[in-house]
């Protein structure tokens, strides 16, 4: 099993903190993992991106130019990764700021209403939690447990109070895709 | 966790006395992480802020005089400040370990990944004919190993330690095993395994003096005579590297830290592709794998270089070299990282050739 996974968005999304919970998650449940993050001056307000590997074998790079699934948040990162998702993979995206639609045949894609769905929830802040959800509707690729676990681990103690919030947006977000 | 975390994980862990820093990126959080593990209340480590990178090489260069395990971290345009404080730290035959997390240069340039201080780290980078030993981490894993291989080399041959780290490395996180907790030194073993060391001078000895200061020049002389030997003794034993396919390869690509990995993954698939190709990752970068690349050229129809610069590592390559064996170069500058088709495509290039 190896899972390919690019996030992208803007920067305050929550596109790196999803990519870590998956991450954390899927190291808990016993696989390897890479996360690499678009680090630097993107992460605060530019355009963001993380490339989240999750393997059952050693992982070689980090970097990569093809991915299995796309979770995308914004125009400009659907413009730039698009084209980038290998055929037959998978595009998760939120029509909310998206201005053209994807056009490409050979994937299977995805619209995902997260941000809509985030506003019926208590906090505003677990829109990446609500996409999170989707994916693993789409790409059933841990149990919802193994990332309540992974967020646990990477969710400081004083906002653990949080935990049952976000677990209502994963499983809000798991309702979203038409599958 | 990221590769920086597992660094300040690792310098705890290892017992490390004294870590002096200024924040940069891509490095900041060795400096950060170490602040959030407040060591001062558990091992009685020293963390520290200075007020720059001098005064912080500075720092490591005393501490390290005291036979204590000090060290350093910063990111290429602050490395270059250090280098003053670096030469004298080798002068003056100190263990300390510096770890440089390249960004793309040169000047202040970028704050994205680059392996363009291979020069510097590996051909002295101060005045004087000295060397730093160079360990080139690939994973976070190796970023937490090497805080403990570089202090144990440092203390084995009185030597500082350079750990070249890229953005890449430091930046990535993945699965890493920390290394258990291990008290620090006491001052009783430090005077032990140190007797070079200034700790305040019992009746019982000798004052030690440490200068890098030494006018008459034929006792200077004899110095530098005294660092080469160390330097042929590591050169004789630290050799590291590591090898993927290179049994049946025709094509070596040579590449070190990040790059390797990246480079690993075109080989899996130009080995669907029916080209034997296989990979040489230098882990000391100084000393250099020269006997392995040799060897391994005897073999091979061409060798590709493949680093984020514009060709550093590639001379030491064909200095390997006794024989006509074409050497290609592949790179990318100012922060650019290849992806795995981008090296893929370099060999193709170099197998038309």
């Amino acid at each position: 099993m190896k899972e390919e996974i690019i996030i992208a968005g803007f920067g305050g999304q929550g596109v790196l903190s999803m990519g870590k919970i998956l991450a954390y998650a899927a190291l808990m449940d016993g696989l390897e993992v890479t996360w690499m993050p678009a680090y630097g001056p993107e992460q605060r307000g530019g355009t963001a991106n993380v490339t989240v590997i999750l393997s059952d074998a050693p992982i070689s790079s980090p970097v990569l130019n093809s991915y299995d699934t796309a979770v995308i948040l914004n125009q400009q990162s659907l413009d730039k990764f698009e084209k980038k998702i290998k055929p037959g993979g998978t595009l998760i995206y939120d029509p909310y700021s998206i201005h053209h639609a994807p056009t490409r045949t050979d994937i299977n894609i995805y619209p995902v209403d997260a941000m809509e769905a985030t506003f019926q929830l208590p906090s505003s802040k677990a829109y990446n939690m609500v996409l999170l959800g989707a994916l693993l509707k789409v790409r059933p690729l841990l149990p919802v447990e193994a990332v309540m676990k992974g967020l646990r681990k990477t969710l400081p103690e004083r906002h653990h109070h949080l935990l049952p919030i976000n677990k209502e947006a994963i499983l809000k977000g798991m309702e979203l895709p038409k599958i | 966790m990221k590769g920086n975390e597992a660094v300040a994980h690792a310098a705890v862990r290892y017992g490390v006395d004294g870590y002096f820093g200024y924040p940069i990126t891509p490095q900041s959080e060795i400096l950060e992480t170490l602040e959030e593990l407040m060591p001062w209340e558990t091992t009685g480590m020293v963390v520290l802020q200075a007020e720059s990178e001098i005064a912080a090489i500075n720092m490591v260069y005393g501490g390290a005089a005291t036979g204590k395990a000090c060290m350093t971290s910063s990111s290429s345009p602050g490395v270059s400040l250090k280098q003053e404080g670096i030469s004298y730290i080798a002068a003056g035959q100190l263990p300390a370990l510096i770890i440089n997390c390249m960004r793309g240069g040169p000047g202040l340039g970028t704050i994205q990944p680059s392996q363009a201080d291979y020069f510097q780290a590996t051909k002295g980078g101060g005045h004087g004919d000295y060397h730093l030993i160079v360990l080139a981490p690939a994973s976070v894993q190796e970023m937490a190993d090497f805080v403990g291989l570089g202090f144990d080399l440092a203390f084995k041959y009185r030597n500082p330690v350079m750990m070249l780290a890229d953005g890449v490395v430091g930046q990535m996180m993945e699965k890493v095993v920390l290394p258990p907790f291990r008290p620090r030194r006491t001052d009783e073993e430090i005077a032990a395994q140190c007797p070079w060391a200034v700790t305040g001078r019992p009746e019982s000895r000798k004052p030690n003096i440490l200068t890098t200061l030494e006018l008459d020049p034929v006792v200077m002389e004899q110095n530098n005579i005294r660092l080469q030997q160390t330097y042929s003794l590591i050169s004789a034993n630290e050799v590291r590297f590591e090898e993927h396919c290179t049994e049946d390869c025709d094509y070596l690509i040579v590449a070190f830290g990040c790059v390797a990995r990246i480079c690993q993954k075109a080989m899996e698939e130009a080995r669907a592709e029916g080209l034997k190709v296989g990979i040489l990752r230098p882990i000391t970068l100084w000393p250099f794998p020269t006997e392995e690349v040799k060897r391994l050229s005897k073999q091979v129809k061409s060798i590709l270089v493949v680093e984020l610069n514009a060709g550093q590592m590639i001379e030491d390559v064909r200095l390997s070299l006794d024989e006509q064996v074409p050497v290609h170069h592949y790179g990318r500058m100012g922060g650019i990282v290849m992806d795995p088709s981008d090296v893929l495509d370099a060999i193709r290039n170099i197998i038309e050739k």
